[in-house]
């Protein structure tokens, strides 16, 4: 799993979100350097999912700038080199497994679609189940499914809105160890974390929100562990 | 104290067409007295039709340039619009009664004209289920412009079906035109009524702009 | 021609989740059924009576269930956020609105040749005569509905009380192609058959008017 053309980076000036009256992410300024993989910590409500979607295009920020790679904003050719994972499983649940992946090989225009198919079905240990509807699998089975879709056309940067949702802990070590093998591959992750220190080991950097602003960074000197423990509230 | 000068101009204006068309334009030959109820119909008809011309330009403005003021805008035009055409369906059957005999027939027109009360109806419907003011506006003006696209069609659709429609009376061919002292009164209401649109249309923009921006300070009072 | 091979690949993404589970087809024909035979108390349904009130009957038939058949395109992929994925992986996101409106009028159209003999068993009104000029009827008039109403299940699925809101939004929209299809219709099964081009003219160009609406402005529906 090799990451195709280089790896994309992200910078944010002053961005902003509101919905109605709740402000959702407040002034965020920062840089994430290509090849870098970031773990963002922060309660419920943070703003880390609002951040992950403006990030990947799907939402557009109430003001403030997000740049992708070189692009000012986050054109449909970049949309593309992004691997996304949500709250929601992004699946169909009327389709097989092998369909939903296929599903997405094909818009994506990925030329040896089956062949690739098969390969995530393989690594993700799901082989045997490909031609069962995901309506009937467990939790864990649909994130790793949801896992390897956002891997599907090799992306040259990920946004991870909680993967370890659902997994077992052999799920959790597949997941740790996918990650990193990405991550060698000269990837840019940033994923948010609700504890699960063996996805934080994957992190060369963390940062926390709180309450839509950033709170804490590793960069500034502290480190990785303390900037994700997230105070009791 | 210009918006007040103009408001007195706008009641200056209305009153003069209220009086012209009672005192200065003659009572019509066949129909009579209740003719002159046209004075308010028609120009309505037509400043409702400049009202939502107005919310059309503003839906389309906003989806390119994501302004909320074009938002407010927006509405404030369909609100206003609506009233007129509330007018025009009020008057209609006043007038339609004592000449025809009855309140009410689905002559291509009048038809036209309730199919159009009832997409702004939708217009505003839609608005008020939305929360969000950014998906509201821009959920909004994409509706606003198929319902504009829509008018057209609308029209064609139900004059093609009822041909039987009795000829306009301004643009029809000689012999039934207007006195020309019926025209000038009809000039001076559609101007009045037309003024009458601006200001309310500002007016009422004034308020969306003030609901916006007490958002914004109540956004400010919650991040202090 | 990415347009078109993303727009094959998403159709058979939706017949493939519609055939697993038929819903929609199931609940459009029931309706259909219940709507043709409930009518059947209102008139005495007899070959002339059925001539003039049929087309009418029938197309409002379709009209309704359309608007409920619908209802779900845009709200499954509310379900599991399936629609941001797809607008991730897609090149042209008007794609996604071909593949809905070419999936909901086959669907439609489904069920209308479905219904269409038991209409005319039940209602007495012949109609193996005129089918090629009727299928053209009904395929002018079922895009027409499909079109604006794919639009309009984008925007009422970001609403509140979306299950009502669509059918509000969408009737207004569509009394051009009930009037169209209606008379269409009726002079086809008319005692001499006519098949009334103007009016498939007419369908064509709200298609065309529609089509070219979902094209300019409905990705800006799909936005957060």
């Amino acid at each position: 799993m090799t990451s195709a053309g280089a790896p994309l980076g992200l910078r944010c000036s002053n961005l902003e979100k509101r919905f109605g009256n709740f402000m959702a992410l407040r002034r965020l300024s920062f840089e994430i350097r290509p090849g870098e993989a970031v773990a963002l910590a922060g309660h419920n409500g943070s703003g880390k999912t609002t951040f992950l979607r403006i990030a990947a295009g799907l939402s557009r920020p109430t003001s403030g700038s997000l740049h992708v790679g070189s692009e000012d904003i986050i054109t449909t050719a970049v949309r593309m080199r992004i691997g996304f994972v949500a709250h929601q499983t992004m699946l169909y649940d009327e389709l097989t497994a092998e369909e939903n992946l296929l599903l997405f090989a094909r818009l994506q225009g990925i030329s040896a679609s089956a062949d690739r198919t098969a390969e995530l079905l393989r690594e993700t240990g799901l082989a045997e189940r490909r031609c069962s509807l995901v309506r009937t699998f467990s939790r864990g089975m649909r994130q790793r499914l949801t896992i390897a879709r956002a891997l599907l056309h090799a992306p040259s940067l990920l946004l991870f809105d909680e993967p370890g949702t659902g997994l077992d802990a052999p799920g959790i070590s597949w997941l740790a160890a996918t990650l990193l093998r990405v991550r060698q591959a000269g990837c840019t992750i940033l994923m948010s974390l609700h504890g699960q220190a063996e996805l934080a080991a994957v992190a060369t950097r963390a940062m926390r929100l709180e309450a839509g602003s950033l709170a804490a960074d590793s960069l500034s000197g502290e480190s990785i562990e303390s900037v994700l423990r997230v105070k009791e509230r | 104290m210009k918006k007040n000068l103009f408001a007195l101009l706008v009641v200056l204006m209305l009153g003069w067409a209220a009086y012209a068309s009672f005192f200065v334009a003659p009572t019509e030959n066949t129909m009579g007295v209740i003719q002159r109820i046209f004075y308010l119909h028609m120009p309505s008809a037509i400043v409702a039709f400049c009202a939502f011309l107005v919310t059309f330009v503003a839906n389309l403005l906003y989806v390119f340039r994501r302004q909320q003021r074009w938002d407010w805008l927006a509405v404030s035009a369909a609100e206003v619009g609506l009233a007129y055409i509330t007018v025009v369906l009020i008057t209609g059957p006043i007038w339609a009664h004592p000449v025809w005999g009855i309140w009410w027939t689905w002559d291509a027109r009048l038809t036209s004209t309730f199919v159009l009360w009832l997409l702004y109806i939708s217009y505003l419907l839609l608005r008020t289920l939305i929360e969000d003011p950014h998906r509201r506006a821009l959920a909004s003006a994409v509706y606003g412009i198929f319902a504009f696209l829509d008018v057209p069609l609308v029209h064609m659709s139900i004059r093609w079906w009822r041909t039987q429609h009795p000829q306009p009376v301004l643009m029809g061919g000689p012999g039934t035109g207007l006195d020309s002292r019926m025209k000038i009164v009809l000039l001076y209401s559609f101007i009045a009524l037309l003024s009458l649109m601006i200001f309310l249309v500002r007016q009422r923009y004034e308020l969306e702009a003030m609901r916006g921006q007490a958002d914004v300070l109540r956004r400010e009072a919650e991040a202090a | 021609m990415a347009l078109l091979q993303t727009t094959a690949t998403l159709f058979n993404k939706e017949l493939r989740t519609e055939l697993r589970s038929r819903e929609l087809i199931t609940t459009t024909i029931v309706f259909i059924v219940l709507v043709v035979v409930l009518f059947s108390f209102t008139f005495d349904p007899t070959s002339t009576e059925s001539r003039r009130f049929g087309p009418g009957l029938l197309w409002l038939a379709f009209l309704f269930a359309a608007s409920l058949m619908l209802q779900p395109c845009f709200l499954r992929e509310q379900l599991n956020d399936t629609l941001s994925a797809v607008r991730m992986a897609s090149p042209d996101p008007f794609a996604i609105f071909l593949a809905k409106l070419a999936a909901n009028t086959m669907f439609l159209l489904l069920t209308e040749l479905l219904m269409l003999p038991v209409f005319a068993v039940l209602y007495n009104v012949p109609v193996w005569h005129v089918l090629p000029s009727l299928a053209l009827v009904l395929f002018s008039g079922s895009l027409g509905i499909c079109v604006a109403g794919t639009g309009v299940a984008a925007i009422s699925a970001q609403a509140r009380m979306r299950e009502l809101l669509l059918p509000l939004l969408l009737l207004p929209l569509l009394s051009p192609v009930l009037i169209a299809s209606t008379e269409a219709t009726a002079a086809l099964l008319a005692g001499q058959p006519v098949l009334r081009l103007d009016w498939v003219g007419f369908l064509a160009a709200f298609d065309l008017v529609f089509l070219t609406a979902l094209w300019l402005f409905g990705e800006f529906l799909l936005e957060e």
